[in-house]
């Protein structure tokens, strides 16, 4: 084992130079991001409860809490559900989510005082989440697939990269992300220029901890909008890896059950 | 009232049973969670009252408790909802069980006993394939409001062919009409336990219904088959105009199909009722359009429209024989849901139209408001069911706490 870590490190060591001298910029770019899906690889399944807490630029807040649950696919993408606590109001409302590689995701929206499930459109990518800062695709699943990359520069462990969303239908003309290499190629912080290149908002990471000696989860998410002066802060609990989910906790019955 | 309280003690004794037999096997510790929502409601009805006895101003409040117990990481629960609503009309001051089962989900199956609502379609204007619950036709124009139906429903989800939905109905409830002092009734006071049964075992006639759903790509697909009493009363008219009303024992064939593609949701549903009394299909074909995040902050606008047939002709309860339904919903996805949605009916063989407006929007973290107008427009006076109606256009305003 051991004997492998060194390999691995060595292999790494002569990756990084090779990356350095022989690559392009976009290639380098996207053997990071790569290198950030591969070492995420493998958690399996994952429950996290969350608060969420919108901030206007007058200061004055109000806060919804949400379960995400989330079952890793390797052939595609994530699949997710995602149920409202609170407001009371719209308690059990929920989401299911089919992350795809390539194409459009497949989501279905459960309402609860009605128990109607409704297939929704993936289109609205731009949109706030809830009145949040948060877009619906600043949540969901990260696919490697879905952007375009370019290394732009190195700063100790920090890299910086370029993400070019490929989907026309994406609110930003490209994301800027500071990766850290020596924790797991977590992320730090990304930038996000709007879709006339003006700054728009910063996304910072911190709280991380690590699961199973491999898994970074950052347990503060802040969102700045630099444009509107809005935050909206996500604080999650512990997550809990060992529920060991499954394909049918990602259903339509499932999400008539999580959300009741 | 008596007959709700039966249909309680049945399901009741349907959970305890159940219940105790699980009780020993619990290791962790249950997740109890109440919730209660209070809501005063005013309705007001602009134009004079058609009929004798009716009011134009209908205060009301409604109170609607929830209860869960949850164990066995949530793969086993008991759900309760009620709703009591006190009213200037007798027959709207009602109380009912919405929702009371035990519910136990193991890898590919679940089980739900007890009363529960359970929704089926994919259109705006008009739930056809929807049959499972009774309407709480008091409650709301709409038709959207349940009353809580004593069942067995068992769900068994299969890897590549989708989720089949297994149900065992044992006892019908009847639908409650608006009283003399009502708005949104016939000329005639319809009491309920008026309308009787076709089948000999009245409201215990044991009814049974299946359902298949499943999604291919952007297709989501749904086929259904019901057999039992009809939720729908019939209607019939003898030759000196008197009516007979009652619930037949119907088989209802359904389908309903939505393809999601791009901002576009294309909607159809289709039934074939068939009755010893009446034989008929029903169709509803729209599409739903959405603009979204068009000031690039949240704002997203949706276009309806759908077609709505039903071979019933006028005899048809909705009154949606062949008609066109338009609408809009406005949705500003801010801190505050705000959200908006206008529609209209028309009638594509008569003037005969109906309008509505309905918003809502939260305060705080705990208030809710609703906003609904609903106008009743050049009526023809020889529509059978929608010319009752046509003095009823009303503006209807809610407020709920939620605790």
């Amino acid at each position: 084992m051991k004997k492998y870590r060194i390999f691995t490190a060595a292999f790494t060591a002569i990756l990084a130079i090779s990356m350095s001298y022989g690559q392009s910029s976009e290639e380098r770019g996207l053997q990071i991001a790569k290198a950030a899906e591969k070492a995420d690889e493998g958690f399996g399944s994952s429950i996290v409860e969350l608060k969420m807490t919108l901030k206007n630029k007058n200061g004055q807040t109000s806060e919804r809490y949400l379960t995400t649950r989330t079952l890793e696919l390797t052939e595609d993408g994530d699949k997710s559900l995602i149920v409202f606590d609170s407001p009371k109001d719209v308690k059990g409302t929920a989401t299911l989510t089919f992350t795809h590689k390539v194409g459009a995701d497949d989501q279905w929206l459960y309402l609860p005082s009605i128990k109607r499930v409704k297939r929704i459109s993936s289109n609205n990518k731009s949109g706030p989440f809830v009145g949040s800062e948060f877009a619906y695709e600043d949540l969901s699943s990260q696919e490697v697939e879905k952007y375009a990359y370019k290394f732009l520069k190195e700063d100790g462990d920090m890299l910086i990269v370029e993400q070019d969303p490929v989907d026309p239908k994406s609110g930003y003309t490209r994301r800027v992300a500071t990766y850290n290499k020596g924790k797991g190629y977590r992320l730090e912080k990304i930038e996000f220029y709007d879709r006339k290149n003006a700054l728009l908002k910063t996304l910072d990471y911190s709280d991380y901890k690590l699961y199973k000696n491999k898994f970074w989860r950052a347990l503060s998410l802040n969102m700045v909008n630099h444009q509107s002066n809005k935050e909206t802060l996500l604080k999650f609990s512990e997550y809990n890896f060992g529920s060991e989910l499954v394909d049918e906790d990602f259903t339509e019955v499932a999400l008539k059950r999580a959300g009741r | 009232m008596r007959k709700i309280g039966k249909n309680t003690i049945f399901a009741m004794v349907f959970l305890l049973g159940l219940f105790v037999g699980k009780s020993q096997e619990e290791k962790e510790k249950p997740i109890h969670d109440l919730e209660l929502e209070l809501e005063a409601e005013y309705r007001y009805f602009m134009d004079n009252a058609q009929f004798p006895g009716q009011e134009d101003h209908y205060p009301s409040i409604a109170i609607r408790p929830e209860y869960t117990l949850e164990w066995n990481k949530g793969y086993e629960s008991i759900n309760f909802t009620g709703f009591l609503r006190l009213d200037r009309d007798d027959k709207r001051t009602h109380w009912d069980i919405r929702e009371l089962y035990y519910q136990k989900a193991k890898n590919n199956w679940e089980l739900s006993l007890g009363l529960k609502k359970v929704y089926w379609g994919v259109a705006e204007s008009n739930h056809l394939v929807d049959i499972i619950n009774q309407t709480d036709a008091v409650e709301t124009f709409d038709g959207e409001e349940k009353l809580g139906q004593p069942m067995a429903q068992f769900s068994y989800i299969t890897k590549n062919f989708g989720t089949f939905d297994f149900f065992y109905l044992p006892y019908h409830r009847k639908r409650t009409f608006a009283g003399e002092e009502g708005r949104l009734r016939f000329g005639t006071v319809i009491d309920k336990d008026d309308l009787g049964y076709e089948s000999g075992a009245k409201e215990w006639r044991q009814d049974l219904a299946i359902r298949w759903k499943h999604y291919f790509g952007i297709f989501d697909l749904g086929l259904s088959h019901f057999y039992g009493t009809g939720r729908e009363p019939l209607f019939v008219f003898d030759a000196l105009g008197n009516i007979n009303a009652f619930y037949p024992v119907i088989h209802q064939t359904g389908l309903d199909l939505q393809i999601t593609h791009d901002a576009f949701l294309w909607k159809f549903e289709s039934i074939y009722r068939n009755a010893d009394a009446q034989d008929f299909i029903a169709l509803v074909a729209g599409l739903e359009y959405t603009f979204s995040n068009i000031d690039g902050n949240g704002l997203d606008i949706g276009l309806l429209g759908e077609y709505l047939f039903d071979e019933r002709d006028e005899l048809a309860l909705t009154a949606l024989q062949n008609d066109v339904f338009f609408g809009s919903r406005i949705a500003f996805n801010d801190v505050q849901d705000t959200s908006i949605l206008i529609g209209g009916i028309a009638d594509l063989e008569s003037s005969s139209k109906i309008f509505s407006v309905e918003g809502s929007r939260r305060f705080g973290s705990n208030w809710r408001m609703e906003l609904e107008a609903r106008i009743f427009s050049a009526i023809e006076p020889n529509e059978l069911i929608l010319s009752n109606f046509s003095e009823d256009s009303f503006l209807r305003f809610t407020i709920s706490r939620f605790f």
